[in-house]
């Protein structure tokens, strides 16, 4: 491993900045893409019932 | 013309998992598995990434962007041809299911030429100098990304669903031709971007591990990808479904 210390794991060399940008904003667009989905399904199922029940 | 949409229940085996209603549950139980998987190859492949592969000798730890970057770049692509089959499969056959395939696919494909993109930019900016380039690799990567707006706008703004899916096919299809301009792209054109670290016919021009994070990143997106894309199809099917019967039994 190359790295000795946390601080200098983040760091990245210098390179902290884009390193946590590119992978930060991976990890965002993931999180909210399977958030909207899931929400999307919760939505469709009542306002379904609503409309079976109507 | 067949008409399966009419007869659901229809004996004929494999075709019988062409049908929306068949399928909506098996792409239920099939989703959390890609979703594990993908969660498993993103942790060992981040662990390799970040505490195995080395520094690289030119770049530094900001090489180590290509983690991220090249799956994103790669299932753009990747994507973008899976969804024109779909669209393709839909448009021959007339198949539903086929349509519907393509149109869960399009918003993640989009995502990812997004995260390419960005994830370049944030590459290019310590190493090139700047966020953008008008070259050729960077400007096919972009026209991809507009392909699936446009595919996505193109669907939105057609009411009749099967109208919009013989149009977003056709838009699907005349794109294709894009997505080798995008790969050869670095080899046809003098470009900043470098040349692929990853190709068929030599041994790749990077140390093992750092291949090794790259390629297991590259399997986790993927599961994730299809993970994702089987989540929007059942939304899909329930949106396009909505005045069914079997709806109705699911709900119970």
């Amino acid at each position: 491993m190359q790295w000795n210390s946390v601080g200098e794991f983040f760091a990245m060399g210098g390179y902290g900045f884009y390193v946590w940008g590119s992978f930060g904003a991976c990890a965002l667009a993931m999180a909210i893409e399977s958030l909207l989905l899931r929400q999307q399904h919760k939505e469709l199922l009542r306002s379904l019932r609503d409309q079976h029940e109507a | 013309m067949m008409k399966m949409d009419k007869q659901p229940a229809s004996p004929a085996s494999w075709m019988r998992y062409a049908s929306p209603a068949t399928f909506y549950p098996v792409a239920g139980r099939l989703q959390p598995w890609f979703a594990a998987l993908a969660a498993v190859l993103t942790a060992v492949g981040l662990w390799i990434g970040f505490f195995v592969a080395p520094t690289d000798a030119t770049q530094g730890e900001g090489y180590r962007i290509i983690f991220v970057h090249v799956p994103a770049s790669w299932m753009s692509m990747f994507i973008y041809c899976v969804m024109a089959f779909w669209a393709a499969i839909g448009l021959a056959f007339n198949t539903r299911l086929s349509s519907m395939m393509a149109s869960a696919l399009a918003p993640t494909g989009a995502m990812f030429a997004l995260l390419s993109l960005v994830t370049g930019s944030l590459w290019g900016k310590p190493m090139w100098g700047t966020w953008w380039v008008w070259d050729a690799r960077l400007t096919s990567e972009l026209i991809l990304f507009f392909l699936y707006l446009g595919f996505l706008a193109l669907q939105a703004a057609i009411e009749d669903p099967k109208r919009a899916d013989r149009a977003g096919a056709v838009l699907a299809l005349v794109g294709v031709v894009n997505v080798p301009i995008i790969y050869f792209s670095v080899k046809w054109w003098n470009t900043l971007h470098q040349g692929a670290s990853v190709s068929m016919t030599k041994s790749p021009s990077m140390a093992q591990t750092m291949l090794w994070g790259m390629l297991l990143m590259a399997l986790a997106f993927w599961m994730y990808a299809i993970a994702v894309a089987l989540s929007r199809l059942r939304n899909i099917i329930l949106e396009r479904e909505r005045h069914a019967d079997w709806v109705r039994q699911v709900l119970e």
